[in-house]
Order: C-alpha cells, then structure tokens, then sequence
C-alpha cells in the first residue's frame, strides 16, 4: 500500500469534524437547491438534470462524519423534494436517507478532501440515486419508467463535474467551532 | 439486545428511518390518500421563496433584459422607419396606379355610354403662370382635337381646348378667371354664367337675386356656349347669397374633384336632358340610347298608319278635299276656280264631310282658330315615310350653324329641339339622340318641298286661300 493510497484511507474526514455549518446555513442551503430544483429549468430546462439536492446531501454526509445525521439530513431533503412532486411522500426520502448514511459511511475511510475522490464520490451517488429511485418507483409504485443507463452516466459525470466546485464553496460556509 | 443496539446503532436508526418511509408510502398508496400535512409545509416554505425569487428576477433581469434590448431598439428604429417610408412610398405608388385604373375605367364606361364622340387625353403638364389655370393634354390636332373642343370627366365638366397643337393640346380649366359658360340648375333651371374665380371654386354670374337655388343643387351645362353639349354635370352649390344685383351662386366644380388626371375632349358633342330629379352620381347618369326607331324615322315623319302631327293631319285633310273637287294642287291658271275650302272640317274631332271616306283624324271637338286658314299642300307631301333630307336646308335656311361644324359652336339646345331633322354635318351616329327624344314635345313643322315657301313664311300661319306656286313647280 502506497503512501498516497494509505493516506486517501487514514485521513480525517473533511478538513476535520471541528468545523460546522451555521444551523441557518443547514435550512437555507438545501432549500436553495430544492428551489433550483424546481425554479431554474424554468428558463434552462437543460439543469433539470442538475440534481442539487443529491449533491448537497452527500456533501453535508461527507462534512459531518456520522451517518446518523446524514441519514437524517438526507431523509429531510427527500421530503422535502417529495413534497413538491406528484409522487408519494417517501420516495426521494429513501434514496436520499440510504444516500447520506453510505456517503458518511465512506467519509470515514477515503480522504473526502480530495477532487479525485470527490469527483469519484459524486458520480458514483448520482447513479446509486437515480438506479435506486427507478428501482423503488418500479417495485412500490408499480411504474414502468425506463432507466437510461447510457444518459444517467453521462448526467452522473456532470453531476460530478458541478460537485467539485460546489463542495469547496461550501467548504468556505463552514466555520471553526 | 443492548449491545446489538449500540454496536450497530447506525445500521439500526438507518432501517427504522427506511421502514417508516416505506410504511409511509404504503399507507399513501394504499388508502390513494395524500399526507397534506408535510406537503403543506414544505410547499408554504418554498413557494414565498419562489415568489420573491420571481420578483427580484422580474425586476433585475427584466431591467437588465431591457437594457439590453433598448441597446438595438436605436437602429431598429432607424430600420424600421426606413422599411415603413419605402412602404409608404409603395402604398402611395399602388394607390395612384389603383386611382388610375379606376379612372381609366370611368372613362372607358363614360365614353361608351356617352352619345358624344370623345377623345380620351391624359394631362401632361400645367401652364405657365401662377394664375392661369390651363395643363396640357397629350392629344392634339392629329387626334382632331381642335380650339374650342369641350373637355369633360363623368364626373363633370373641366374645361375647353382654347389652342390645340400636333401631338398636344391646351386646356383652360373652368376655374381659370377668363373661364364661362352656360349652365342651368337641375331643380329650378335657373339659367347663368359659369365663371372660374382662380381657385377651387367657380361663381355662377347673371342669375337674378329673385331666382331660387338651393344649396346642393346640382348645375349642369345648358349648351348655350356652343361649346359644352347640354346635359354635362358643372358642380354642386356650396352658397348662393344675394348679391346687388344678381346672386352670387358658388359651385365647387364636380369634374375636378381630387385632380385632373384623365380627361376626354368632346369631338362632336351632343345635348342631353338634364335629369330631373336627384342624382346619387352625376358622373354615370346619362341618358338612354335612343331608340332605333327613332334612330332610323326621320324626326316628324308620322309613324305609317298614324298622322302624328297637325301639320300631317292638315295635309290630309287637304288631300281629301281637293281629290273631293277633283283638284289638282299646282295646276289651273291664276285666278281660276280655287277648291271650296269652306267645309273642311277641323282636325281635332269634326267628323269627315262623307261617311264612307275614312278619316284619321282623332274625334275630340276641338276647333282652333289657326286651321281656319290653312295652306294647300301638295298630295305627294301627305306620304309620311317619303323623307326628302335635301328639304329641310332649303325649309330653314336661318337655322344656326350645324351641331359640330368647324368651327365648333353647337346648335342651341331649343334649336335642336325645334328641329325636324338632323343638322347637316351632325354626325351619322346615333348623332343628337337626346335632341330627337325631345323633340315631340314641341310643335313640329310640315314638310314642305324644295323651295316651297319663303324661310319666313310657314305653313300654319299662311293665309293665302290658293296654292303657292312653289308646290306646282315641284310638280
């Protein structure tokens, strides 16, 4: 094991559990993304696949280093997009829940702090979202959506792509306690 | 149970919160119930949000967004004006060209239907001078356009030719000051002078302040110039005060409403009735073509079968008595026995001297004075249908000039309609329809051979008991 590889598995979780996020920065940040969500492809319809939400999850399961509240956390955003969908309450806040507590889960062994693994970590979530979601709508809800596996890598790359700078702005909200 | 908890306590929160969903869906999508409670609150926290996202976008994006479009708006602008002047000039083009065909189709109609033998001309140039009111036309002396020559729209007169050159001709509008002509009102026929004033209206001169014209009241032309054919709309009265001596009757000139573009010169003219009542449009109210009846009878000559006339009905009468008396009218030397014509009956109504002897005279008692001394005619002049054109020159040698001769002063509409036949050198073609129409209505002449009687002497009014010679020669 190389000094790098062994360094991606023995880091601290992001930049340190010392540094928290202001309790209105928890409700405004996700609010913000479940209103992109649902007010920006109004005028860029093309963002709609920009799944803010999902992103803001793991970032804040990857931040906090325990997978209870990110599970929690998780299961709040899913309401929340939920709630503003046509769809039974609970879908999204599956996916999301399961989402933020294998996202801490990670955190504890990978250096979080870094692009690749970022990068990495964004995909991967993007598809585990969408594939779990298509998989609950299928064996819940009795749907016979299709699931694009070629467009869902794709938009999984994207995802990750915006993840990486958003993550480090989301880093500078984060204060020293 | 303790240790299971807190060993795997993340696994065991991670599945309560999992079941709670899942039994959350179920029960939603087995009851087909919804859970209002948490859709309310995240949609009551979101959409005021939303809202006020709304408005500041309205107002900060809308405003940069119409920055941005005011950017362009200048040479849009600017664009815009020039596309909507070529399209103005566009509109204006095909309007004029739409006038145009509207006219030349006005003139078309008119010219057909006109009993007038007319020349169409299109206006070329105006005169010289800031007073004249005279253009030229692009028809001249080779199209036989002379000085004179009357110039007319449908919709009424224009003017007159006062010089006419090779291949153009100059035409004094009738608003020109040294314009006049004879007009006559529609409803009372009042009779005046039409004279041009340098503007867009024209007086009406020499009509007494006792006369009555009304305001809207329609003049038309009364051929008493010999210029313009009787019948031709002039204008409409826009005032008729009293003036010192004569009214003062202004008329804004029908025929140049909107301009002059197109005209037509009257080469032979022919008078026409004026109607009588109230037109909706002068331009096309124009007399019906005469009959061919009329057309082909000389005018007087009794229908066959028929004594139309008291001059025909005399004849006969004359006839009879001297076939009565065995007389033959011309002969016998002077002072010989003339027939008895003590006992020849009236021509309205006196029953014939014999019973047996058919008589076309009506049976109406009248008796007038004027036939108790009646002239003999010739036996020849009782054939109705016998028309002798030479005749009528020699009947009227004092009878004004004809209709259209060089040059061009018409016959007077009351000589026209005196007349019994056609003028000399009026045209063949349904020439002076309108003067033949009117012409029953007045008193006719008998025919009376070649160089029967002195142009002063008529028949009627003869006293002379014997023939003259003049029949006995034609004889």
């Amino acid at each position: 094991m190389t000094e790098y590889t062994e360094r991606l598995l023995t880091e601290t979780p992001r930049k340190g559990a010392a540094d928290r996020f202001r309790i209105v920065w928890l409700v405004v940040i996700p609010l913000v993304a479940v209103l992109s969500q649902v007010y920006v492809p109004r005028f860029i319809p093309f963002l709609a696949y920009l799944e803010l939400p999902l992103l803001i999850t793991v970032h804040f399961a990857l931040s906090r280093g325990g997978p209870i509240p990110a599970l929690f956390y998780g299961m709040f955003i899913g309401l929340v997009q939920d709630s503003l969908s046509h769809q039974p309450i609970g879908m999204y806040g599956i996916v999301k829940t399961l989402v933020g507590y294998f996202a801490a889960s990670v955190s504890m062994r990978f250096d979080v702090q870094n692009p690749v693994v970022t990068f990495v970590l964004g995909f991967f979530f993007y598809f585990f979202h969408q594939f779990f979601y298509w998989v609950l709508s299928r064996a819940l809800l009795g749907e016979t959506l299709g699931f694009d596996a070629q467009q869902t890598l794709v938009f999984g790359l994207l995802n990750a792509a915006v993840a990486l700078p958003l993550f480090r702005l989301l880093d500078k909200l984060r204060v020293a306690s | 149970m303790d240790f299971f908890l807190s060993r795997y306590r993340h696994l065991t929160v991670l599945l309560v919160v999992i079941t709670a969903q899942l039994v959350l869906i179920a029960y939603q999508v087995k009851t087909n119930n919804d859970i209002p409670l948490i859709r309310v609150w995240a949609v009551t926290a979101v959409t005021p949000v939303e809202q006020g996202l709304e408005l500041v976008r309205h107002y900060t994006w809308g405003f940069v967004e119409d920055y941005f479009v005011l950017l362009g708006v200048r040479s849009q602008n600017e664009k815009l004006q020039r596309e909507n002047g070529q399209l103005k000039i566009e509109n204006n083009y095909l309007k004029s060209e739409l006038s145009t065909a509207d006219r030349a189709r006005a003139l078309s109609v008119f010219e057909a239907r006109s009993p007038s033998k007319t020349v169409a001309a299109r206006v070329i140039g105006n005169g010289t001078g800031a007073n004249s009111k005279v253009v030229f036309v692009d028809r001249g002396s080779t199209s036989g356009v002379e000085s004179g020559m009357a110039v007319v729209t449908p919709d009424g007169i224009v003017g007159k030719v006062v010089d006419a050159y090779p291949t153009s001709s100059l035409v004094m509008l009738i608003t020109d000051p040294t314009f006049a002509a004879g007009v006559v009102s529609q409803k009372n026929r009042v009779h005046g002078t039409l004279k041009g004033l340098g503007h867009a209206e024209c007086l009406v001169d020499y009509v007494q302040n006792e006369e009555h014209v009304d305001i809207g009241e329609w003049f038309y032309t009364s051929g008493d110039d010999r210029i313009f054919p009787k019948g031709f709309p002039v204008g409409q009265v826009t005032a008729a005060p009293n003036g010192k001596t004569f009214k003062e009757i202004y008329l804004a000139p029908s025929g140049m409403q909107g301009g002059v573009e197109e005209v037509l010169i009257v080469l032979q003219g022919v008078h026409q009735e004026i109607p009588g009542a109230e037109i909706a449009s002068p331009a096309y109210t124009i007399l019906p073509a005469p009959k061919d009846a009329a057309a082909q009878t000389p005018e007087g000559a009794p229908q066959p079968g028929a004594l139309a006339t008291d001059a025909d009905r005399l004849r006969a009468i004359y006839k009879e008595v001297g076939v009565e008396e065995k007389h033959t009218y011309g002969e016998g030397p002077p002072g010989s026995k003339p027939p008895d014509f003590t006992k020849i009956p009236s021509i309205h109504g006196v029953p014939p001297p014999s019973a047996g002897q058919p008589s076309p005279r009506p049976s109406t008692a009248a008796a007038p004075a004027r036939q108790t001394q009646p002239v003999p005619l010739p036996p020849n002049q009782a054939q109705p249908n016998q028309a002798q054109p030479n005749q009528a020159k020699t009947v009227r040698p004092n009878s004004p000039a004809p209709a259209i001769a060089k040059p061009k002063p018409l016959p007077s509409p009351s000589e026209n309609d005196n007349d019994d036949e056609p003028a000399s050198g009026t045209p063949a073609q349904p020439a002076a329809p309108a003067a033949r129409k009117s012409a029953p209505s007045f008193p006719m002449r008998p025919r009376l051979p070649a160089g029967s009687s002195s142009p002063n002497s008529t028949p009627v009014t003869n006293p002379a008991p014997a023939p003259s010679p003049a029949p006995a020669s034609n004889q």
